[in-house]
């Protein structure tokens, strides 16, 4: 194996600018041998689980107004989790679309945007609560309601957690797929309603092995009349190792460094 | 650039209760009770001084960024924000505020993302996670052993990085200057945790970290 030396240095995004032009579309569809799991995950659901380097998750929006609340943790350390300052300074931005990636407090990338069909998704807005849900929209139990009861991505994110014996120490600042929040001049935050139709979707390719988190509630700021998250439907599928040129790994100066801490991870600790 | 609003204190430095000078590169951690006030001053000029807060008898609940910003609807921090635990309760308020504008949004510098931001011959550099981990670590009055796992993204008082309408975002030079001072009243027991930032490789500090000050007044 050859000797880990990192990259000769290339700037900052203090002093490069971004790629110019339209990034890569990916397929509409993942070919059918690459597909290891499809599944749909009901609107106000969740779900936990590994992906690990080399495979690519693809999130498809199955109505307009769907939202996918997201953090992710090393599957080999847990400390090493999602960092949205770092993922949003290192890049110089405040959404993310393709081009960026997911980075670790680690410095390492996690995950890369490596198509995305929306051009924003939302990582500033956190993730709804019992507290929001019922003051939005009143009150649903299961006693009434059965399982069309009202649900939350805060209540998700500590039961998912708990099912890998983490708790509320480890629940970071979250990515929200498919929702758009923009700031204004003052810094107000402004909720984009019905912003993914149905038929979006967003590939996030794991540069490191993962523990996934995800639910399917609604983005905090969700202006809808009444309550009614939306199914997606969830892709794992193997994707192709990035090139030396890869789009994501390119795109600032700052994710090649990063894809080499990964990879420096990766080596020393040989999984 | 948005109107910023100052809100000058009434309280006056004589009546403190308590003052300490943080020299750069330095962290502060100490237990403020309820009702007290915490006023941190920008001595030089352009200093981020990175903050966190924990709830004193419990660990588990401490400061959180997206909460604070949810529940304000806005991304920066100015007089009357709430300073939001991760348990969705106000843990601080902020009462006065002569600088106008701080940043919840770019968290602490780290060896880890100084390799990534700025390339690995900043690997050994002092970073502000270093003096975090150092406070949480020789802190004898936690309910638990307290790690990484427990350094949420934190407050940058006097800290300037404005977020694009179009989903940008950019490291303006700071809007803060010599003798400007934020201030907070606790809500809560808390413990208060600074990183005086020794970051050289950006200007978030104006290239010259200098000492902020801290001080506390009784209810």
């Amino acid at each position: 194996m050859p000797l880990l030396t990192p990259p000769a240095p290339t700037g900052t995004s203090f002093t490069t600018a971004r790629p110019e032009g339209p990034p890569p579309m990916p397929p509409a569809t993942i070919p059918e041998e690459r597909v290891v799991l499809e599944e749909v995950i009901p609107g106000g659901s969740a779900l936990s689980f590994e992906l690990k380097r080399g495979h690519a998750l693809r999130l498809t929006a199955l109505e307009r107004g769907a939202n996918v609340s997201f953090v992710c943790y090393n599957r080999h350390d847990f400390l090493d989790r999602y960092n949205m300052p770092d993922t949003l300074k290192g890049q110089h931005t405040s959404k993310l679309t393709t081009g960026f990636i997911l980075m670790s407090d680690m410095g390492r990338a996690m995950l890369s945007i490596t198509g995305d069909t929306l051009g924003w998704h939302d990582a500033l807005g956190g993730h709804d609560t019992a507290e929001i849900v019922r003051k939005k929209w009143g009150e649903k139990n299961y006693q009434t309601a059965r399982n069309e009861f009202h649900r939350n991505s805060r209540d998700h994110f500590l039961i998912e957690l708990a099912k890998w014996g983490l708790g509320r120490r480890d629940l970071v600042p979250n990515v929200n797929f498919f929702s758009k929040v923009s700031a204004d001049d003052e810094g107000r935050l402004h909720f984009q309603p019905d912003h993914a139709k149905a038929g979006d979707f967003v590939d996030l390719r794991a540069e490191m092995d993962l523990l996934v988190i995800l639910t399917t509630c609604h983005h905090p700021q969700d202006t809808a009349p009444a309550y009614g998250p939306k199914p997606v439907k969830l892709q794992i599928w193997r994707a192709d190792p990035p090139a030396a040129d890869d789009y994501c790994r390119t795109y600032r100066p700052e994710n090649e460094r990063a894809f080499y801490n990964a990879e420096v991870s990766q080596r020393l600790g040989s999984w | 650039m948005s109107t910023l609003i100052y809100t000058e204190s009434t309280l006056q430095p004589d009546a403190a209760i308590y003052r300490h000078v943080i020299p750069a590169g330095d962290y502060w951690i100490h237990r403020i009770e309820a009702g007290q006030t915490l006023r941190i001053v920008d001595l030089e000029g352009n200093q981020a001084a990175d903050t966190l807060f924990y709830r004193a008898d419990d660990f588990t609940e401490r400061y959180s960024a997206q909460d604070t910003i949810r529940e304000q609807g806005s991304i920066y921090l100015t007089t009357g924000t709430k300073l939001m635990s991760n348990e969705g309760r106000p843990m601080l308020t902020i009462t006065a505020d002569t600088c106008g504008r701080h940043d919840t949004l770019g968290g602490a510098c780290s060896c880890e993302s100084n390799t990534m931001r700025y390339g690995h011959k900043t690997r050994h550099m002092h970073a502000c996670r270093q003096s975090f981990l150092l406070a949480l670590a020789t802190w004898p009055d936690s309910n638990f052993d307290l790690s990484k796992r427990d350094l949420p993204p934190n407050i940058n008082f006097f800290m300037n990085v404005p977020v694009t309408p179009d989903g940008g975002l950019k490291f303006e030079d700071g809007v803060s200057a010599g003798g400007k001072y934020v201030e907070m009243r606790a809500e809560m027991d808390v413990v208060a945790l600074i990183s005086n930032c020794p970051q050289l490789n950006n200007p978030c500090n104006g290239w010259n970290p200098t000492p902020v000050e801290v001080l506390i007044w009784s209810t």
